[in-house]
């Protein structure tokens, strides 16, 4: 089998991170965006994966020549030229996705979710259509396009962008399969999957609708990307909790959902959690307090600080008592001088930050 | 040569600016650097030789001062403190006049008049000296302050060799000069004098102004130095050394550091050091002995600790005083504030004042003026992991919330009868 997966661009939403990783390559939850991605494709029988994107970072080539051997799959950049929306990269990588008449997955690489591969090749196998779109639930569907579907069917019916009135709470979650006879559909120039494409197979019913179990996230945004986080770890705990920390050995441990790579080192009287993920070699001093927080791989985070909301970038340093909230994001190696507060600083690269930040905003 | 002094301590109604904290304690009893205000008026007054008496004046009820006198006499054995009470407000010299026969008695020849509400180093024998080679009746203690702060003050101009001053104008509107009064002066007792004429040029003005209200206050400033420097009878002595007035409560907090800066000139035993299991301590660091410091805190620079005061595990405060019985759990974070009395403030959590210049107490952001001394009054508790910044809390209240710019002002208790 095969996959698209629709990188697009910089990933400027997710900046002053997505300014030192491209945005695939940025940890969620201690491993790269992407590879949850990837994982989750192999596990489904998928051999080739297309990156569509639109610039082709050095960084992502090396590191995704070991992934193909590590996981035993071919992956190939499809670069655009021109942005060519969410249908167009599929005519570009034509020749790969209908070099045979298996279906192939699509999705966005923002999404975090449970990814549900395997059940979702059956279900598309055992309907036979042109296309299957996985829908979740979501409490506001005034804020987005909504899915109706067909009195007692999976087929979908029509799309309805930002309803005024209910009519449905399932929404696209970016994650599709399709036969390869959906590239007729399709030409080589900018177009959008959702709004010019899925229409007209919904009117010839050829297009279904897969209802996603569990949680969904886009997690392009620093504060989705934490909420994301909280998703994916309450979902770890009940699933292998046994991942993470554990509160009955490690007595820092605070409300559960802590993530801990095994090479951080964590000092006495802290108090960790809940919702924190640590990354590989991280050093954590004596009474720190974590929560609802990401420390990147490399971070040092000296006695007493305090950290809630916010993200930590790789090789940063947080001095003494210093107090992070209200969705901070730090860049890489960003040092932060002892006692300093910081309220929604967005922090880019290589700054040391010797006053207070105490409203949102960036710090060039 | 024989020596009296006066504090001019006020009263109940004034000093309301220096509220929340006045509300628990009198202004001129606020302790900095471990001891209240006027404490440091009577240190300094110690040092000068032949000073037979220290009269308290203000219109405070007289058993408020009562303790404070008790505890000074046992500290200062040298000199006889007492209060006088007027028994309504008389005006800064109408209270000195009242009093003139209380003054005069023991006939000393030269009287010191001290505000309270100033930090200074008070230099009194070098006033002394400089008095007595000029023929004027009063030697006003001046300093320079930045131009722009110049017309809070009271504004002197004097003559560049003599030290005459020619000029006196209380706080005005335009730029006049940047030498003020310091609110410290050495009179002759010949002052009375000059006070009786003023007090009857007063009540003459009212009497032929109809529709002037009538006003017996009789003000040091306006009334007495003024008249004084158009006579030629006023000089002034130039400090270099650091002055400020503690007008607003947050204003303790520079008083405190100018007094830590003091001890750390001559009292430097008053102040803590680095032991080897000690907590880690910066610059001047004032703590009661009743106190305890987790070794594993960071103190300092210029911090008071008051009695009975516990630091917890991980504490770092900076720039602040810790009122006695106040508690700071594990990891906490004080900076630029004051914690009132029998306070409590949770693991974690940060209490932060913005510094600022010298005379100014608060600042401007986005237009509007906010105080830059975080105050805690008496007995406010502040939960774990909170901050509280730029934030006035009256006292009693308790805070589970973070608070930012803010004059928290109700009592929790208020809405549970």
């Amino acid at each position: 089998m095969k996959a698209l997966i629709l990188v697009g661009g910089f990933g400027t939403r997710l900046r002053p991170l997505t300014l030192t990783l491209p945005k695939p390559l940025v940890e969620f939850c201690n491993k790269p965006m992407i590879l949850h991605q990837i994982e989750g494709l192999v596990k489904a029988g998928v051999t080739d994966i297309v990156l569509a994107v639109n610039y082709r970072p050095e960084i992502m080539v090396d590191l995704l020549k070991n992934y193909e051997e590590k996981y035993k799959v071919k992956i190939t950049f499809s670069v655009e030229t021109e942005p060519l929306g969410t249908a167009g990269p599929l005519a570009l990588a034509k020749e790969i996705l209908a070099k045979d008449k298996s279906p192939f997955f699509v999705l966005n690489s923002d999404i975090i979710c449970e990814f549900p591969f395997e059940q979702l090749r059956d279900f598309h196998g055992a309907h036979k259509n042109e296309g299957t779109i996985v829908v979740t639930k979501v409490n506001e569907p005034s804020k987005y396009g909504v899915i109706v579907n067909r009195r007692d069917s999976t087929l979908i019916e029509r799309f309805v962008e930002k309803p005024a009135e209910f009519v449905s709470n399932k929404i696209n979650a970016g994650i599709y399969i399709f036969t390869p006879d959906i590239l007729d559909r399709i030409e080589l120039k900018p177009t959008s999957i959702e709004k010019e494409i899925f229409p007209k197979m919904a009117t010839d019913s050829q297009l279904h609708a897969f209802d996603l179990e569990g949680f969904w996230m886009d997690v392009g945004q620093p504060k989705d990307f934490l909420t994301g986080t909280v998703l994916y770890l309450s979902n770890l705990s009940k699933k292998q909790p046994q991942l993470l920390a554990n509160s009955t050995i490690d007595n820092y441990v605070c409300g559960g959902n802590v993530l801990v790579d095994p090479t951080a080192k964590i000092g006495k009287d802290c108090r960790i959690g809940p919702n924190v993920t640590i990354g590989p070699n991280v050093i954590i001093g004596n009474g720190v307090r974590l929560q609802r927080c990401v420390i990147l791989e490399g971070v040092r985070v000296k006695d007493f600080a305090w950290v809630k909301n916010s993200i930590i970038g790789w090789h940063s340093t947080l001095g003494r008592w210093t107090r992070l909230e209200g969705v901070s994001v730090l860049g890489d190696d960003v040092a932060v001088n002892d006692e300093i507060y910081v309220n929604g600083g967005c922090i880019l690269p290589h700054k040391c930050i010797a006053t207070n930040i105490t409203e949102p905003q960036i710090i060039m | 040569m024989v020596f009296k002094a006066i504090i001019l301590v006020g009263g109940p109604s004034r000093g309301t600016r220096f509220r929340p904290l006045s509300l628990d304690v009198p202004k001129p009893l606020f302790p900095v650097a471990g001891h209240p205000i006027i404490w440091h008026h009577l240190e300094a007054l110690s040092k000068v030789e032949e000073l037979q008496e220290v009269l308290l004046v203000g219109f405070y009820e007289d058993k408020v001062l009562e303790r404070f006198i008790e505890d000074s006499s046992r500290d200062f054995p040298q000199i006889n403190i007492r209060y006088l009470r007027e028994y309504q407000s008389l005006g800064t010299a109408g209270g000195l006049y009242h009093f003139r026969d209380e003054i005069q008695r023991g006939n000393p020849e030269q009287v010191f008049v001290l505000n309270a509400d100033v930090a200074c180093s008070l230099p009194l024998n070098e006033m002394i000296k400089f008095h007595n080679t000029h023929r004027g009746l009063c030697t006003i203690l001046g300093t320079k302050v930045n131009r722009e702060e110049a017309n809070k003050f009271g504004c002197l101009v004097a003559k560049p060799d003599s030290r005459e001053v020619y000029h006196y104008v209380e706080k005005p509107e335009s730029f006049v000069s940047d030498l003020i009064s310091c609110g410290i002066y050495l009179f002759d007792c010949a002052i009375f004098n000059e006070m009786k004429k003023a007090m009857y040029n007063k009540t003459n003005q009212v009497d032929q102004d109809q529709f002037q209200e009538l006003d017996a206050k009789l003000r040091l400033e306006q009334d007495i130095l003024r008249t004084l420097a158009d006579a030629r009878k006023l000089y002034v002595y130039e400090t270099k050394d650091l002055w400020m007035q503690i007008k607003t409560a947050g204003s303790a907090v520079p008083a405190n550091a100018l007094y830590l800066a003091q001890y750390q000139k001559n009292n430097k035993d008053r102040l803590l050091k680095n032991e080897p299991d000690g907590p880690e301590i910066v610059g001047c660091v004032y703590k009661h002995p009743s106190a305890i410091i987790d070794p594993s805190a960071k103190i300092g620079p210029n911090v008071t600790i008051g009695n009975r005061v516990i630091i917890g595990k991980g504490v770092r405060i900076k720039d602040s005083i810790i009122l006695d019985n106040a508690e700071i759990k594990n990891n906490g974070c004080i900076l630029n504030s004051i914690i009132g009395w029998d306070s409590k403030v949770g693991h974690w959590t940060r209490v932060e004042g913005t510094p600022t210049s010298n005379h100014a107490t608060s600042i401007t952001q986005n237009g509007i003026k906010i105080q830059s001394i975080a105050i805690l009054a008496k007995g406010v508790s502040v939960k774990d992991e909170i901050i509280i910044r730029n934030c006035i809390v009256l006292p009693h209240k308790e805070l589970k919330t973070s608070c930012h710019n803010e004059i928290l002002m109700f009592v929790f208790h208020f809405y549970s009868f």
